[in-house]
């Protein structure tokens, strides 16, 4: 019966290795991450398992920064009243920020981390790349 | 009893990774940390008050001067000249005056105070993996590499993305480095003296704001001062009127900041920041096929875009707390290398950072005899990587040696003339007064001292994170790089 060992129960699994998935500019400034698939994953992860992921963060992107009759009408709203409402209310982009939040947290503890890889949240590193933490591989004896 | 733990392991391949914190080491570590505020850590050469909730440029002398003119020449307006214009006219001229004036305030502050659009720095890792893509690029030479730059083709348009060498970073398309504040701004469009601060992607619409609402302002004040003194000499005479109405607003003041209105006006309809028209980048004059590739195509899409499009947050956490595991780049100062600045910022160092250190030491111990060697030893120039993880040449300047002495990322020094300043931009004053420039910086990266210079402090550290869990089989390999980085030291 394969048991789950939670982090506390082992030694602290070391960091073998980041990937870091740059942004893709061919779109302009919007915010792309290249779906080209990393070499260094080749041994833990489906390749279409990681270009799914990023293509939902991609469109996950794309719907924050959409431009369209709700944007539009949130930069209306907030140039009346001098831009005072985003006191009380999130922007929609703060919004899809918190989506993308949960879905990485979500695609962290059913995919990436039972192969023993970690995806960092863009906007901790400003937005400029998916950083792919490869943890050890304690299973087998020796390391990498 | 060991081996049932290791068949068990087994049956589970891998370690589940704790999904709570980004980093594993975080959560133990956490209470023992002074807590730092990251503004706090800043590395470029910004101002920060309220405890990080507000940032401005590092000389706000002019700022403070554009409040106080907007303040005077409004004070005096609705003191002097509204009571008569209320009484004689209508009392909706005060009004009207008296919201424009707040709206003006209100988008001075916000363009302040807000955040640009500066992107952060690059972690030491994300620095390290660059370095290394490049050096594969380059090949293993000796000599100094040329300017890096990436070319993309966006919308059919080819961009050269340059290399940040102070925040180690590939710029985005329409990003620049402001020498002034130390930072890469994201769609930089100028750094502006009178509001002291960058204009960048998340406070341009805040700054049109306030030049299209002080041009109405100006034009507001400037024409009912007339009205009054043309009534009151009807009654009066003209001397006496002027007497009475102290306010003269200057002629030309009015027509710089509805021409800087109209400029800007321009470059919103035809989505261009200050920094590209002033280079002439999109113009038809560089070749036939040279076309603006972040256009939407229609005037009044740009305008809504840059206007009402969604406002994006804030890329630099600054009330967020610093990790205490992952270092963050103190500013470079004295020369103080990334070594001493980390050894300054963590008091409490956890294991994995001792490891890090005694690693360290490893390697500067190793390579000390390599330097005394030097000539005589056969240089094994290998650019193959080792065990899956390379490493750059430059792993061997985590050495005490050549380095200690070195700026971390120079910060680019500020252009002390500015390069083109074609836009005077003065306020409302009472008194004739000399026209200001605008200060359009447009920002140039300080020609690089040679690449090795940029060693690798940072470089060095990323390294023995890495280095810290290789086993000691490895350990040949990562003389023989070091060997090399010192060859490459001495050819400088």
């Amino acid at each position: 019966m394969a048991e789950t060992h939670s982090l506390q129960d082992l030694q602290q699994p070391a960091v073998s290795s980041k990937v870091f998935v740059q942004r893709d500019y061919s779109s302009g400034t919007i915010c792309r991450f290249q779906t080209k698939f990393p070499s260094e994953l080749e041994s833990r992860l489906d390749k279409q398992q990681f270009e799914e992921t990023i293509q939902a963060l991609n469109n996950l992107y794309a719907e924050a920064e959409k431009l369209g009759g709700k944007s539009y009408l949130e930069g209306c709203l907030a140039c009346l009243t001098a831009y005072t409402i985003f006191l009380c209310m999130e922007t929609h982009y703060e919004k899809v920020l918190k989506k993308i939040a949960r879905y990485i947290k979500d695609q962290n503890e059913k995919i990436y981390a039972p192969r023993g890889l970690l995806l960092t949240d863009p906007i901790e590193r400003g937005l400029r790349v998916v950083e792919v933490t490869i943890f050890e591989d304690r299973s087998i004896g020796s390391g990498r | 009893m060991h081996l049932g733990v290791s068949e068990s392991m087994r049956e589970c391949e891998y370690s589940q990774i704790s999904t709570r914190s980004s980093t594993p080491m975080e959560t133990p570590y956490k209470k023992r940390t002074p807590k730092k505020r990251k503004w706090e850590a800043f590395p470029g050469r910004n101002k920060f008050y309220c405890d990080g909730r507000i940032m401005m440029a590092k000389q706000t002398g002019v700022f403070y001067l554009t409040l106080v003119l907007i303040l005077v020449t409004c004070g005096l307006f609705f003191t002097f000249d509204c009571p008569y214009l209320a009484q004689q006219l209508t009392p909706i001229i005060p009004v009207i005056g008296g919201v424009l004036f707040l709206f003006v305030l209100g988008t001075l502050l916000r363009t302040s105070f807000s955040d640009p659009g500066v992107l952060p720095r690059a972690t030491s890792d994300e620095a390290a993996d660059l370095e290394r893509q490049i050096d594969v690029a380059n090949g293993s030479t000796g000599y100094r590499p040329p300017p890096r730059t990436k070319e993309v083709v966006i919308n059919g348009q080819t961009v050269k993305l340059k290399y940040c060498f102070t925040c180690k970073i590939f710029r985005p398309p329409r990003a620049s480095h402001c020498s002034l504040c130390d930072n890469c701004v994201e769609r930089f469009d100028h750094h502006c003296p009178w509001v002291g601060n960058c204009v960048g992607r998340r406070n341009y619409r805040f700054f049109y704001m306030f030049i299209l609402s002080l041009s109405f302002l100006t034009i507001f004040i400037f024409a009912f001062v007339i009205t009054h003194i043309i009534l009151s000499s009807h009654r009066n005479g003209f001397l006496k009127a002027l007497k009475d109405s102290p306010v003269v607003v200057c002629f030309f003041s009015v027509w710089s900041i509805v021409g800087l209105s109209g400029f800007h006006t321009y470059l919103i309809s035809s989505n261009q920041t200050t920094n590209e028209d002033i280079k002439g980048s999109w113009s038809s004059k560089r070749g036939k096929d040279n076309y603006n590739p972040y256009s939407h195509g229609n005037i009044f899409t740009n305008c809504c875009a840059a206007l009402c499009g969604p406002l994006p947050p804030s890329l630099i956490d600054r009330r967020g707390f610093v990790q205490s595991d992952t270092p963050q780049l103190a500013s470079p100062t004295n020369g103080i290398t990334m070594y001493g600045a980390t050894q300054s910022q963590q008091s409490h160092m956890c294991d994995q950072d001792q490891c890090i250190q005694s690693t360290k030491f490893v390697l500067q111990a190793a390579a000390t005899p390599l330097l005394q060697q030097q000539s005589s030893e056969p240089v094994i120039l290998t650019a193959s990587p080792e065990n899956g993880v390379s490493l750059p040449g430059r792993t061997s300047l985590a050495l005490g040696g050549p380095c200690t002495s070195l700026p971390l990322g120079q910060p680019t020094p500020p252009t002390s003339t500015p390069s083109l300043s074609c836009h005077e931009a003065t306020d409302i004053h009472p008194l004739q007064e000399p026209v200001a420039h605008h200060h359009f910086l447009t920002p140039e990266e300080v020609p690089s001292p040679p690449g090795m210079l940029h060693c690798g402090s940072p470089l060095g550290h990323s390294h023995t994170v890495q280095a810290g869990f290789y086993n000691p089989a490895s350990q040949d390999s990562l003389h023989e790089d070091s060997v090399r980085g010192l060859v490459k030291l001495s050819s400088v």
